[in-house]
C-alpha cells in the first residue's frame, strides 16, 4: 500500500513538474530571446489570404514582443507566388527574405541554391519537436535530396466532405467510390439543402482555371491510376517518364470529373476553393472535395450553417485500376490492388504537401536567424495546436499529437464524434501505403499549372473532347520533358517517389 | 583673328546644339524602349532555364514562334481549325475578289509607287489571311485562339466606344440643362482602375449572387452562368471595356465638336439644311481628324487588353476569353519567358499591321474629305 502511495505521489509530482515545465517553456524562450532581434525586419512572402497569411500576421506582433523582430508579411495572388519569389531571388533583388509556399516548388528553388539548408538548425532546435511532425511531412515535404529546406506549417490532404444529416436521412453511406459520389450528388442536386426554399447543389468542387482545379482532377484520377503503393507514382511511368494520361484510367477520371460538374453550381468552372467552401459551409452543397479546411470552417459559428452536420472521408476509390502494360482498366484483385479496402482501391492525394516556410539563402545572417526562429515559433505545438483548429488559418493538422489529442478540437467547437471523424479521414490518408505524392520534379508548375490546368479548363468549358484533352496533356508534358531532359526528369521523379 | 575664331566656335556650337539638346532624349528612349525591345527579341529566340547560381538563356532560333504558329501552342494562339463550308469558302473568295478589284483600281488610277504598291500588297495578304483564319476558327468545329479573340475585343470594343462616345458628345454639345454635371458623370468611369471595373462587372453580371440576381431569377435565368458560354464571356468583357473607355472617346470628341466652325453651321441652318445634312457635311468633316486619332489610340490600347479578361473570367471558360497580352502574361508567369516574348512580338506585328493600315486608310479619307 505504502509502495502504491509512494508511486502515486511520485507520478503526481512528475506530472506536476512536467506540466509546469511545459507551461513555462514559452515564457522562458521569450526571456531568453527578448531583444535578440531588436531592429531586425524580415519580409516574408506568401499568398493573398486570409488563409495562411492570417496566422502569420496574427502571430507576428507576439513574436516581436518575444524577440524584437518585425515580421512583415507580403501577400501576392497564389498564381503569382512562384514567379514572384523566383524573380526576386534570381535577379538578386533579395527583398524577400523568406516565404511560405508549396514544398513541391522546392526543387526549382533548391537546385539554383536560393534556399537555405535548415538541417543543422532543426537538429539544434528541441523546441520545434520535429519528431512530433508526421513522417510524411518531416521526411518528404520538408526535405530535398536528403537535406531539410523548409519547416511545415500546414498538413495537406484532399478528402471528400459530406453532409451527415442529409446522407443519413436519405439512407446513403459516405461515398466509397467515385460512382457513389456521383450517385449521391445526383440524388441531392436541385433539392433545397439548407431550408431557404431555393434549390441547391449535389456537389461543389473548385474548378476555376489558374486556381486549384488541377489538384482536384488528380484527386479523382489517383485511385484509377495508382494501386500498388506510393512508389508506383501517378503522373509518369517510372521506367520511361511517359505521362500516365493516354489510357482508360485517366479517361475514366476525366469522365467522372466532367460529370460532377452537372451536379454543381452553374458557374462552378469559375469557382475557387474560397467559393466552394462558402457554398458548403452555408449548406448549399451535399458533397465537396477539398483539403482539411472545410472541417474547421464548418465549426465556425460566424460562417457555418452546418455545424456538427459535416463528415469527412478518405478520397473515394475505384474497383477498377489501370493495367500499365495495356493501358486498360482492369478489376481490382489482390495482386493489382494489394492495398484495397473492401475491393476498393483508395489513393489519397497529398495535394500541395502543406504550406511550408523556407528562407532565402542570400538574406543577411541575422535576418535568417530571426526568420528561422519565427517559423520554428509558428510550428511549435503551443502555436500550431491552436492554429490548426481555426478555419481561417488554412492550416490543417500535421503533428502526431494533433491527431492524438482531441481536447484542442473539442475546445475549438467540434464534437468528439466530428473530431474523430475529421481526424480519422486525415489519418487514413496519411497512413495509406498507397498515398499519391504531388509532383515535385523541376518545373512541376509548368506541367500542372499550365498544361494540365489549361487542358482541364478547356474540357470543362466544352471546347475540347476528353480525347483531345488527353492528347493536349500528353503532348504538353512530353514537350516539357524533352526540353528539360528525359533522363534528368526521370531521375528526379524516381527519387521523389523513394526509388 | 580673335573675332574670326569666335565666329567659328559659335558656328560650331550652333551646328552641334541640336544634337546636344536631342541626345539626352535619344539616350533615354534607347535605354527605356529600344534596348528592351532588342533584348526581348533575343529572349523570344531563347529558352530560359534556372541553373546553379542563376539562370541561362539558350538560343533556340524560331522554335518559340514555331510553337505558336504550327506547334503545341497553335490552339492557344491561332485556334483550332474547323472545316470550311461552301458558304465560307465563297466568303473568302468574295473578299479575295474585292481586294483584287481594289488593287486593279490602284493600278488604273495611278500613280503607282513602290512603297504604295508594297503597302497594298501587304494589306491584301494580311486581310485575306485574316478572313481565312477567322472563318476557319469561328465555324462550328473550330475554336478561336487568343489572336482572333483579341481582334474581336479591338473591333467591337472600339466600334461600340466610338459610337456611344460620339452620341454622348453630340448630346452634351447641346445647350441642355445640367450639361456640366453630365459631362462629369460620363467622364467618371475613365478614372476608375480597370481591376475595379472588372470586379464590379463580375458582381453585376453574376446571375446567382449579384445585385441583379432577383431579376435573372424572375426571368428564369438564375441557373444560367454566362461564364460557361464563350461568347457571353467575351461580350461581358467588351461591355466592361466599353464602359471604361467610352468616356475617353466622349471627352475628346466633345472637345472636337465644340471647336467645329460655328459660322458654317449657322450658315447651313440659315440655308435650311437638315440636322443630318449639317452633321454629314460639316460636323463629321470637322471632327474627322480627331476621330481618326482617337480611334487609332484606342486600337493600339485595345490590343493590350489584359485586366478585364484576367479578373472577370481568368481567360475562361477554357481559354475562350483570353487576350494576347493575357496569353503572354500566363506564359511569363510559368517562367516560359521565351514563349511569353514570342507572343508579345506577335502582338506587336499584328498591332503595327492594323495601325499602319488604319493610318493609310485614314490618310486617304482625310485627303478626299
Amino acid at each position: 500500500m505504502k509502495l502504491l502511495v509512494h508511486l502515486f505521489g511520485t507520478t503526481v509530482f512528475a506530472l506536476v513538474i512536467a506540466g509546469l515545465l511545459s507551461l513555462s517553456l514559452t515564457p522562458l524562450m521569450g526571456q531568453a530571446m527578448a531583444g535578440k532581434y531588436d531592429g531586425v525586419t524580415v519580409n516574408v512572402m506568401t499568398f493573398t489570404g486570409p488563409q495562411i497569411a492570417e496566422p502569420l500576421q496574427r502571430r507576428a506582433p507576439d513574436f516581436k514582443k518575444l524577440t524584437g523582430a518585425t515580421i512583415n508579411v507580403i501577400t501576392v495572388p497564389f498564381s503569382d507566388l512562384y514567379t514572384k519569389l523566383l524573380t526576386d531571388w534570381v535577379t538578386g533583388t533579395n527583398s524577400v527574405h523568406a516565404a511560405v509556399f508549396a514544398p513541391q516548388w522546392m526543387v526549382d528553388y533548391v537546385e539554383p541554391g536560393y534556399l537555405e539548408d535548415l538541417t543543422d538548425r532543426i537538429a539544434k532546435d528541441p523546441a520545434l519537436q520535429v519528431d512530433d511532425i508526421a513522417p510524411f511531412f518531416r521526411d518528404f515535404s520538408m526535405r530535398y535530396g536528403g537535406r531539410t529546406y523548409t519547416i511545415t506549417l500546414d498538413g495537406d490532404f484532399q478528402m471528400v466532405y459530406y453532409r451527415t444529416d442529409l446522407l443519413e436521412a436519405a439512407g446513403f453511406s459516405p461515398p466509397e467510390t467515385w460512382d457513389d459520389y456521383i450517385k449521391i450528388a445526383r440524388h441531392f442536386h436541385g433539392k433545397d439543402l439548407n431550408g431557404d426554399g431555393k434549390p441547391d447543389y449535389g456537389s461543389s468542387i473548385a474548378k476555376k482555371r489558374n486556381a486549384q482545379s488541377y489538384w482536384m482532377v488528380t484527386s479523382v484520377a489517383a485511385c484509377f491510376i495508382q494501386s500498388e503503393g506510393t512508389k508506383q507514382g501517378a503522373f509518369f511511368d517510372t521506367e520511361t517518364m511517359r505521362p500516365l494520361v493516354n489510357n482508360e484510367a485517366f479517361r475514366r477520371a476525366l469522365e467522372v470529373y466532367v460529370e460532377t460538374t452537372k451536379y454543381g453550381p452553374p458557374d462552378e468552372i469559375n469557382l475557387d476553393v474560397g467559393d466552394t467552401r462558402m457554398l458548403f459551409t452555408s449548406g448549399r452543397a451535399a458533397l465537396s472535395l477539398d483539403w482539411g479546411d472545410i472541417g474547421t470552417l464548418a465549426i465556425d459559428p460566424k460562417i457555418s450553417k452546418v455545424q456538427d452536420k459535416v463528415g469527412a472521408v478518405i478520397l473515394p476509390g475505384s474497383r477498377e485500376v489501370l493495367d500499365r502494360a495495356t493501358g486498360k482498366l482492369m478489376p481490382c484483385d489482390s495482386e493489382r490492388c494489394p492495398n484495397a479496402i473492401n475491393g476498393v482501391n483508395h489513393a489519397p492525394f497529398a495535394a500541395y504537401g502543406g504550406w511550408s516556410g523556407g528562407i532565402n539563402a542570400a538574406a543577411p545572417k541575422k535576418v535568417k536567424n530571426a526568420v528561422y526562429d519565427f517559423f520554428s515559433y509558428m510550428c511549435q505545438p503551443a502555436q500550431s495546436n491552436v492554429d490548426v483548429t481555426i478555419g481561417i488559418t488554412g492550416f490543417n493538422p500535421y503533428r502526431i499529437s494533433q491527431f492524438e489529442n482531441l481536447d484542442n478540437w473539442i475546445e475549438a467547437g467540434m464534437s468528439r464524434t466530428a473530431a474523430e471523424n475529421y481526424l480519422g479521414a486525415i489519418k487514413a490518408s496519411l497512413n495509406s501505403p498507397n498515398m499519391v505524392l504531388d509532383l515535385r520534379i523541376p518545373q512541376n508548375q509548368r506541367y500542372q499549372q499550365i498544361v494540365l490546368d489549361t487542358a482541364i479548363a478547356r474540357l470543362l468549358a466544352g471546347e475540347i473532347t476528353i480525347d483531345q484533352a488527353v492528347k493536349g496533356i500528353e503532348d504538353g508534358w512530353e514537350e516539357i520533358t524533352v526540353e528539360l531532359g528525359r533522363d534528368e526528369q526521370l531521375k528526379v521523379y524516381r527519387a521523389t517517389l523513394g526509388w | 583673328m580673335m573675332q574670326k575664331r569666335s565666329a567659328t566656335f559659335s558656328e560650331w556650337t550652333d551646328q552641334r546644339a541640336p544634337l546636344v539638346f536631342i541626345l539626352p532624349a535619344i539616350l533615354i528612349i534607347l535605354l527605356l524602349a529600344i534596348f528592351p525591345l532588342i533584348i526581348s527579341l533575343y529572349l523570344s529566340l531563347s529558352r530560359f532555364k534556372f541553373v546553379k547560381g542563376g539562370f541561362s538563356l539558350k538560343f533556340i532560333g524560331w522554335l518559340n514562334y514555331e510553337k505558336l504558329l504550327v506547334g503545341s501552342q497553335q490552339f492557344h494562339f491561332i485556334g483550332s481549325f474547323g472545316q470550311l463550308t461552301p458558304m465560307e469558302m465563297a466568303a473568302i473568295a468574295l473578299v479575295g475578289l474585292l481586294l483584287l478589284w481594289w488593287l486593279i483600281r490602284y493600278f488604273r488610277q495611278g500613280p503607282v509607287t513602290v512603297p504604295g504598291l508594297l503597302g497594298r500588297l501587304i494589306l491584301t495578304a494580311g486581310l485575306l489571311s485574316l478572313t481565312w483564319l477567322v472563318l476557319f476558327v469561328l465555324n462550328q468545329k473550330g475554336f478561336p485562339g487568343t489572336l482572333v479573340v483579341t481582334l474581336f475585343y479591338v473591333f467591337f470594343g472600339v466600334l461600340i466606344q466610338f459610337c456611344i462616345g460620339l452620341a454622348l458628345a453630340l448630346l452634351c454639345a447641346q445647350r441642355i440643362p445640367a450639361r456640366n454635371f453630365f459631362r462629369l458623370v460620363f467622364f467618371l468611369p475613365l478614372m476608375v482602375t480597370p481591376v475595379g471595373i472588372a470586379y464590379t462587372f463580375r458582381m453585376l453580371v453574376d446571375t446567382t449572387k449579384g445585385p441583379f440576381a432577383p431579376i435573372w431569377e424572375f426571368f428564369g435565368w438564375g441557373a444560367i452562368a454566362w461564364v460557361k458560354d464563350p461568347w457571353a464571356a467575351r461580350w461581358v468583357i467588351v461591355l466592361g471595356d466599353s464602359w471604361q473607355w467610352t468616356p475617353f472617346m466622349f471627352i475628346v470628341l466633345l472637345a472636337a465638336l465644340e471647336n467645329q466652325p460655328r459660322d458654317q453651321v449657322e450658315a447651313a441652318i440659315v440655308d435650311g439644311a437638315s440636322r443630318w445634312q449639317i452633321f454629314r457635311d460639316i460636323t463629321w468633316r470637322a471632327i474627322l481628324p480627331v476621330s481618326i486619332t482617337v480611334i487609332l489610340i484606342r486600337i493600339i490600347e485595345a490590343f493590350k487588353i489584359i485586366d478585364l479578361p484576367n479578373v472577370l473570367t481568368n481567360g475562361g471558360p477554357g481559354i475562350a476569353s483570353e487576350s494576347l497580352t493575357l496569353h503572354s502574361f500566363m506564359a511569363w508567369r510559368s517562367l516560359d519567358l521565351g514563349g511569353s516574348a514570342a507572343v508579345a512580338y506577335m502582338l506587336l506585328f499584328v498591332s503595327v499591321f492594323f495601325s499602319m493600315s488604319f493610318i493609310n486608310f485614314a490618310r486617304h479619307r482625310l485627303k478626299t474629305a
